[in-house]
């Protein structure tokens, strides 16, 4: 983007920056909520406090969107009330995010695009001229590239091991893929935000991020599936089956009791 | 239970083929399981257990590396990627060392004695006898 389009545009609306923020928070929020249902069922103790510290990571973005979000909304809802008062259609993510776990080679197929589609929109959005989404970047993009190294490492030891960790780490490829493209879907919120230099174009990270995963299934003698399909509609709150029960197991607490601490 | 202690923990059978198998289950380090009781591996022991690998970690500059204990990953890199979330992920180091348990050979309880009991009575081995004078500096 040149420099003096960012002088001539105006500046974006707060609805428009909590709008963007809330997007972001839900995709780290739901995936943080996926990553954690492997605590005690991974493969082996070791990967249960990795997958439970990568949900960690990403549970600690979603706070911070959510309550800048929540700020900039100026309705007095704070991170709480939008994780858990919020109904299915007001959830923002993209679909890819929840998912049902499915097995471990989905998992990791899953943890695979998401983490490096969050590495690259992090790392741009560290020069967004929003400072706090900056600020909020700058610290997220160290966290999902160890989560991009995880996930990484992991396709490269299913793709490349057994017939059967091949075929599964394959199956969880192909089953994640229809869900991609989402993630590079630009619209107009986010081109207005981008052309003021607060939000990170979509569409501008699917090259990149298409690249470093192809490398890695290439590597892994894995194979870049065809899209045939393309699921789209999470960013305007429509949602796949599954997500209902996410959110029923993710906010039953907080709606059967409110107002409960810990 | 403190280190050197002599109970050996472990959840593998000693097949008696190889030369010094080591376990460090329970985290308290390397032990021999040669020539010391051992128990029946649970029925989950099975053909997709990971090799066991000691964690060292360094915890500033300056500082050596220090064991802290052990995990089970398939290979040395996953062996550093899970001793980061397992070991260092409040912040306890800036370096972390990983190598496969079985290459460490240790002393065995067996040889506690032999090896460690000579040293109890020998106080003249240590710098005491001497008096120092006065103003002596950096000694």
């Amino acid at each position: 983007m040149p420099t003096s389009t960012r002088h001539l545009a105006t500046a974006p609306s707060n609805a428009d920056v909590s709008r963007y923020a809330l997007r972001l928070g839900d995709d780290a929020l739901i995936s943080a909520q996926r990553m954690g249902e492997w605590i005690a069922a991974a493969p082996q103790l070791e990967e249960d406090v990795a997958l439970g510290n990568i949900a960690l990571d990403l549970l600690g973005q979603a706070r911070a969107l959510l309550t800048y979000a929540g700020q900039l909304e100026g309705a007095g809802r704070d991170e709480d009330d939008l994780a858990y008062l919020r109904d299915e259609r007001q959830f923002l993510n993209a679909q890819i995010f929840e998912l049902g776990n499915g097995d471990f080679g989905f998992t990791v197929a899953r943890l695979l695009v998401t983490s490096t589609y969050q590495h690259a929109l992090y790392a741009g959005l560290r020069h967004s001229a929003d400072s706090t989404l900056a600020a909020i970047a700058a610290k997220a993009v160290k966290e999902v590239d160890y989560h991009r190294d995880h996930a990484t490492q992991w396709t490269l030891r299913l793709g490349d091991g057994t017939a059967e960790s091949h075929r599964r780490m394959q199956q969880g490829v192909d089953a994640v893929w229809p869900y991609v493209s989402e993630l590079f879907e630009s619209d107009a919120l986010t081109t207005a935000l981008a052309a003021s230099g607060v939000a990170v174009d979509p569409n501008s990270l699917e090259e990149q991020v298409l690249v470093y995963v192809e490398q890695v299934l290439t590597e892994a003698t894995l194979t870049r599936p065809e899209a045939t399909v393309r699921h789209t509609g999470g960013r305007s709150g429509i949602h796949t089956e599954q997500f209902g029960y996410v959110l029923a197991e993710m906010q039953h607490l907080a709606r059967s009791h409110p107002g409960a601490k810990w | 239970m403190t280190e050197g202690d002599d109970r050996v923990v472990t959840t593998e059978v000693v097949t008696g083929t190889e030369p010094q198998q080591l376990n460090a289950e329970g985290g308290h380090g390397a032990v021999p399981l040669e020539g010391v009781a051992t128990q029946q591996a649970p029925q989950a022991a099975a053909a997709r257990d990971w090799p066991l690998w000691e964690v060292f970690v360094r915890a500033k500059r300056g500082l050596s590396h220090v064991h802290v204990g052990s995990l089970h990953a398939p290979d040395a890199a996953m062996a550093v990627r899970n001793a980061r979330d397992l070991y260092t992920r409040r912040q306890e180091g800036v370096s972390i060392w990983v190598m496969p348990a079985e290459h460490i050979t240790a002393t065995s309880p067996d040889e506690k004695d032999a090896f460690f009991d000579p040293a109890a009575d020998k106080i003249y081995r240590h710098p005491t006898f001497y008096s120092v004078p006065e103003g002596v500096k950096h000694l």
